[in-house]
């Protein structure tokens, strides 16, 4: 199976995964006021009704202000004009949250554009691999024409002109188009680094690229497509949620229509009542019967929702995560099981050294020492993890390979499975002459043997127990008197055992314990055997773990519990990858991985960094959450513009209903103008919120449903209360309003 | 001891007993509905009527079984009244006028049991014992049959069979209905309600003059009258009448059965879908909103500031001495939270805000509990909704006991949630905008909007109690109220049903800490909130314009 190593991305790795915690907080951009100010054209453009009938609850609103605009030409009064402003600007509020919504996308978009420059391909006709590049048979074609399985060939400094594999030779490409990332990524034929995208440009050397999209599908159009929110659909949730905002608002037009009659009997009841702003012998007014309708409609949430679903996708987009569908997003919110590969994910790509186990009657320092030695110009991770671990551990001062004079270092083979150095004497005549040898144990061992020495009992119990804890043992040995002529001089002896160990990133087990508070298993993929892979799951926290991992296993495995009614997430790169990322509920495709997998997948980590996974399943709770608390407080708000408008409709007629105006607004004109204004600044000032998302603690359900009850239906209770008496204190001194 | 006290004894020992049946009651009726035994008499019934009990139903058959069963039902009664001169035991009343026949056939079926006519004065034996009684039974069945479907639908999963609404109906008659109503009336009797064939009698009064007295098959209605939650009484008093209700001790009897299956209900629940804490939680749902009702209109009547009231302490008008006003506040209170209607003091005469309370309680749906069955599936929809907006704000697709609550669930529900509203204020507006029909109004004022509002509202929620003051047995009254009491009854059974077989088709979520907890006080406040903000957004102008300015000073 296959695995990302971050360290061999080399975008992935400018920042170390493991060294800093993610915020808690999801973080959405700000909203810069200048977004406002450059959204508003568009927010009055989507007055139109053609297309704003698409959101029913504003479509209500415009056409409850329309009505207004023509009773107040009628019947000309400060009041009505001012109801009437107030209810386009309703409109206008609820428009502009989605155009800044929109706007932020829009921006990415045109960044996206200038990448997609019209280049020009130059086309391999009757190329087979392996052969020669004949210039003859290099044909220029536009980039838009060119087919799925055309051969290009792109040189340094030219532009890959659609997404494909590369099918022969090695380079580095500048991807920073897409990912925003500068450092160059290497791209190579065969293996699971051979995708690359279109738009992107080949920095060094040469390679042959197939095409694998269709022409006007290219993934930097999916992209713009995606940030622009072109084709965006409305998500399940997001339908059951309209469907519930639609019977509401059904509801208080129907609370409202029914009340004119039971109006014009109490008005009539009441003959010496004169007639009002509100009231009339004809029942209410047209005027205040809207502002009431407008007040009672979900319109704060009917404003935001469409924002805060196209915020929840910028929020992936900001993370470098691109998703083919909202859908996916919210599937995301409701994950049940997350397969995370171990590598790059829960343990850092390398091994360290953890410890050095002398055998037989070996000194720790004399270990420490030839083990440092033999890694001096070993330049794998592993090797320059046990130079600094004899340096920070036991005071060993860091050489250089350089120094060592009569040093000569012994890479690394396949085939010899060691590495180490061999140190001349400084003269023939001091004898010594020494050979340092580590590598794994039958390897290394063997070595001992052939020159004559034998290991030590307690060294076959050391390397076990290293294996069976889950760390990988290196065998370290020396032979002594290589300078002297006759092999009797020689003397091979095993020195110790240095401990590697997988290092589980920093923080993990907390956000494990995260995870699992929010009901969540995480499941860690490795192809370790089970023994190692207990052990690593074990300190990192991980709730279960599938060994020597192979991917039909991984597909079972996501069969077996989604069959259980859970939703799966996981990530992968790899061909092999591709079927069970398309089964996952949330495939998460490395940017770096294979066309194969990011076309399975249904989101793109541009990052390629698996350990994204979690957030974006934050993301996804972040987006149900938001709209789940908006809804809570807007419903919430009604109470109080009820406690404002019908004291003022009906005091008059009935006094005793003035007992319900425990406002005690300036009049009935000030109260149904600030319930009105109240109803529309709140729009305004939720924007942030909106685009930003709630904040977003993870904890179990239950405490989160408090919270956010306490904050949204509690707050949502009392907050227009003390807005609608703020509003009412101001405009109580406009002139014409009494 | 003072009636305070024994008000709150009699309050305190109903709350008590039915705390008492809830769990053998409760585990009873679900051993009724999951048992697959058939008994004989039922096997017998089930020949004759030419149904396979062991064939289950798709949602879609299980409606089409409970609409036909009730539509017979309709045609059958509207006959047996209309043709009533010609049939035996009459007391010489001739046929019910179409309107009115077909009023009361509406209500009847519907387990409204609104009532446009004064019983011992239109109906004889016959009918009353035949027609109206035989309706006081099924209708209660067939509440209870769709409830139990619905219970089904988060039982069971992966499949499209809801059960046998003909086992369910008959299951419910059989079992539980018959066997108690037996029992009960026996003991009514003891307690003095009549049992007889007794033509009418002329007695001399102690006064000197002359009365004439109705007997009848008395006992044997009363009994399935507040059992199943009907309340349509016997004689035009309904259970103030000495003959329906003559004791204390039987005005407590009445008041436990007409609570007992509604209260019990959420334990069948719990128990069908293997956790009791679920039916724990939707009945403490029930019990925080009756208590708080119970209260409330406690108060209101308790402590009404007036010249009277104040005298004597209380608002006695309306109410019988022999109940004296607490048990009459907790009987009125009882009868509009179930679907039941029956009254035992006049409501037109409660305080302005003691009637708001009684008004909010039928608002509420019926479901604080409700009636015998809708009581359930009306709490159980009002939990769908509460667990939607409450799952959102957990940040996952809500899921109800396994069951993902998305748009089609969300649909259905809110149907449910719009129906009865919108029948309550379009007759009550239809109503006040018709100068003919305001002319029937005896009371002007915010009073006498009140009144309106109550018909249409206990029309509209199958309860069947009214405030009068209006002259109901009109042609457009009776035609008007006899639709909405259809439209009220049926069309929240449709949706209520396809909810079922929607929830019966998902594969279940199981259950992890990232799920909503639906047996906590939690949630336990989130429903009670979610039906109180629903009911007071929707009904607040009528409301304001109604009691609150007849009783806010």
């Amino acid at each position: 199976m296959s695995t990302v190593t971050v360290n061999e991305n080399p975008a992935g790795s400018l920042r170390d995964p493991g060294s800093s915690r993610p915020p808690r907080r999801v973080q959405g951009g700000l909203l810069d006021p200048k977004m406002l100010v450059r959204s508003t054209p568009d927010a009055f453009r989507k007055l139109n009704p053609t297309t704003l009938w698409r959101n029913p609850v504003m479509f209500i609103v415009e056409i409850g202000a329309v009505f207004t605009t023509a009773l107040a030409i009628r019947d000309a009064t400060a009041f009505a004009w001012l109801i009437v402003v107030w209810l386009w600007l309703t409109v206008v509020f609820a428009n502009l949250a989605e155009a800044v919504a929109e706007g932020r996308g829009k921006a990415q978009a045109d960044a996206l554009r200038k990448a997609k420059t019209d280049t020009v391909a130059r086309r391999l006709a009757g190329w087979e691999p392996g052969q020669v590049i004949d210039a003859a048979r290099i044909e220029r074609v536009p980039a838009p024409s060119l087919l799925k399985g055309d051969r290009v060939v792109v040189e340094a400094g030219e532009f890959i002109p659609g997404d494909g594999d590369v099918i022969e030779g090695i380079a580095s490409v500048d991807e920073s188009a897409i990912t925003g990332e500068s450092a160059p990524v290497i791209r190579e034929s065969g293996g699971d680094r051979s995708a690359v995208t279109g738009g992107t440009r080949v920095l060094s050397d040469q390679i042959i690229v197939e095409i694998t999209q269709k022409p006007g599908e290219s993934f930097i159009d999916r992209m713009i497509a995606l940030v622009e929110g072109a084709n965006r659909q409305k998500t399940p949730n997001e339908v059951a949620l309209n469907i519930l905002l639609a019977s509401l608002t059904i509801i208080f037009l129907l609370a409202v229509a029914t009340l004119q009659p039971l109006a014009i009997f109490s008005k009539a009841q009441q003959p010496g009542v004169p007639d009002s702003a509100a009231l009339n012998a004809n029942g209410v007014t047209g005027i205040v019967l809207v502002s009431l309708v407008v007040c009672l409609i979900p319109t704060t949430i009917g404003a935001l929702l469409s924002a805060i679903g196209i915020a929840g996708m910028d929020r992936l987009v900001q993370r470098n995560v691109l998703a083919m569908s909202g859908r996916a997003v919210e599937a995301a919110g409701d994950v049940n099981t997350l397969l995370l590969d171990k590598t790059g994910t829960i343990t850092l790509g390398n091994r360290e050294a953890r410890a050095f186990i002398p055998v037989g009657d070996v000194d720790e320092h004399e270990l420490a020492d030839a083990a440092q030695l033999s890694s001096l110009a070993d330049e794998t991770p592993e090797g320059r993890s046990i130079v600094v671990f004899a340096k920070t551990t036991y005071g060993l001062r860091e050489r250089t390979a350089g120094e060592l004079s009569t040093a000569t270092f012994v890479a690394f083979t396949a085939q010899t499975r060691m590495s180490g150095v061999d140190l001349a004497a400084p003269g023939p005549q001091d004898g010594g002459g020494r050979q340092i040898r580590k590598g794994a144990a039958t390897a290394v061992l063997a070595w001992v043997r052939e020159n004559g020495g034998t290991a030590p009992n307690d060294t076959g119990q050391v390397v076990d127990g290293i294996s069976a804890s889950g760390g990988t043992p290196l065998v370290v040995a020396e032979v002594t008197g290589t300078s002297a002529d006759e092999s009797a001089g020689r003397t091979a002896r095993v020195l110790g055992v240095i401990q590697l160990k997988d290092i589980v990133k920093s923080g993990m087990r907390e956000r494990f314990d995260e995870m699992r508070s929010m009901g969540i298993r995480t499941v860690m993929i490795t192809g370790d055997n089970p023994l190692t892979a207990r052990a690593i799951a074990d300190e990192a926290g991980v709730d279960d773990f599938l060994a020597e991992a192979t991917p039909q296993d991984k597909l079972a495995l996501i069969k077996r519990e989604q069959d259980g009614g859970k939703l799966v997430a996981m990530t992968g790169d790899g061909t092999n990858d591709a079927p069970a990322l398309a089964q996952a509920d949330v495939g998460v495709a490395m940017n770096t991985g294979t066309s194969a997998a990011k076309e399975a997948g249904n989101m793109v980590d541009l990052d390629s960094n698996p350990t994204k996974l979690i957030e974006i399943v934050e993301i996804g709770k972040q987006l149900l959450i938001t709209r789940g608390a908006l809804t809570t407080f807007s419903i919430a708000n009604d109470v109080a513009k009820y406690f404002a408008i019908i004291p003022a409709m009906f005091a008059a007629v009935y006094p005793g209903l003035d007992k319900l105006n425990i406002m005690r607004l300036h009049s009935p004109e000030s109260a149904i103008l600030s319930a009105v204004i109240f109803n529309a600044l709140i729009i305004l000032a939720l924007i942030p919120l909106a685009l930003r998302g709630v904040r977003y603690t993870p904890s179990n359900a239950a405490a989160m449903l408090r919270r956010n009850l306490y904050i949204y239906g509690l707050g949502g209770l009392i907050i227009p209360f003390i807005g609608i008496k703020l509003v009412d204190l101001v405009i109580q001194f406009i002139p014409g309003v009494r | 001891m003072n009636t305070t006290t024994a008000g709150i004894i009699f309050a305190a020992s109903l709350a008590i007993a039915l705390g008492l049946t809830y769990r053998p009651f409760g585990d009873y009726m679900a051993r009724v509905y999951t048992s697959g035994h058939h008994l004989r008499a039922e096997k017998v019934i089930y020949r004759l009527v030419g149904v396979n009990p062991d064939a289950d139903q798709r949602w879609s058959t299980y409606l089409r079984s409970v609409l036909a069963f009730s539509l017979v039902s309709v045609v059958f009664l509207y006959a047996f009244l209309r043709l009533q001169g010609h049939l035996l035991l009459n007391l010489g009343f001739a046929g019910m006028e179409q309107g009115q026949a077909f009023n009361t056939a509406a209500s009847f079926v519907t387990n409204t049991n609104w009532q446009s006519y004064s019983g011992e004065s239109t109906l004889g034996y016959l009918v009353q014992m035949s027609g109206l009684a035989v309706q006081n039974f099924t209708s209660a069945a067939v509440g209870i049959a769709v409830a139990i479907a619905l219970v089904r639908g988060f039982s069971r999963n992966r499949t499209d069979q809801l059960g046998n609404f003909w086992v369910d109906l008959v299951r419910t008659v059989v079992r539980i209905l018959l066997p108690i109503s037996v029992i009960g009336a026996i003991i009514l009797i003891a307690g003095g309600v009549v049992q007889n064939f007794h033509h009418v009698q002329t007695v001399a009064t102690v006064a000197g003059g002359e009365q004439t007295v109705t007997g009848g098959p008395v006992a044997s209605q009363e009994i399935i009258k507040e059992f199943g939650t009907n309340g349509g009484g016997f004689y035009n008093a309904n259970s103030a009448h000495p003959f329906e209700n003559p004791a204390t001790w039987t005005n407590w009897l009445e008041i436990y059965l007409l609570l007992a299956i509604a209260f019990s209900l959420p334990r069948t629940f719990g128990k069908m879908v293997g956790d009791t804490r679920q039916g724990l939680a939707i009945v403490s749902v029930m019990v925080v909103l009756a208590l708080t009702s119970m209260f409330l209109v406690h108060g209101f009547q308790m402590a009404h500031h007036g010249t009277v009231p104040a005298s004597v302490g209380a608002a006695t008008e309306g109410t019988e001495t022999r109940f004296g006003v607490p048990n009459s506040a907790t009987f009125a209170a009882a009868t509009t939270l179930t679907s039941t209607g029956a009254v035992n003091s006049f409501h037109d005469s409660y305080t302005s805000l003691g009637g708001a309370v009684l008004l909010l309680n039928m608002m509420l749906g019926e479901i604080a509990p409700g009636g015998t069955g809708s009581g359930l599936y009306g709490m159980l929809i009002i939990a769908v909704l509460a667990v939607f907006v409450g799952g959102l704000m957990i940040g996952r697709t809500p899921e109800y006991l396994g069951k993902k609550i998305a748009a089609r669930e969300v649909k259905f529900a809110a149907l449910y949630i719009l129906t009865t509203p919108t029948l309550v204020l379009g007759v009550t507006a239809l109503a006040m905008a018709l100068p003919g029909e305001r002319a029937n109004m005896l009371n002007s004022g915010a009073h006498g909007l009140s009144e309106v509002l109550y018909a249409a509202t206990s029309a509209a929620n199958n309860n069947g109690s009214a405030f009068a003051g209006i002259t109901v047995n009109t042609n457009w009254w009776n035609t008007a109220l006899g639709i909405s009491m259809l439209l009220a009854r049926f069309l929240p059974i449709v949706f209520v049903l396809g909810l079922a077989g929607s929830l019966a088709q998902q594969k279940p979520v199981p259950p992890s800490t990232g799920t909503l907890p639906t047996h906590r006080p939690l949630f336990v406040g989130l429903v009670a909130g979610v039906a109180l903000i629903v009911v007071a957004l929707t009904y607040f102008p009528a409301i304001a314009l109604g009691p609150f300015a007849e009783g806010l000073h």
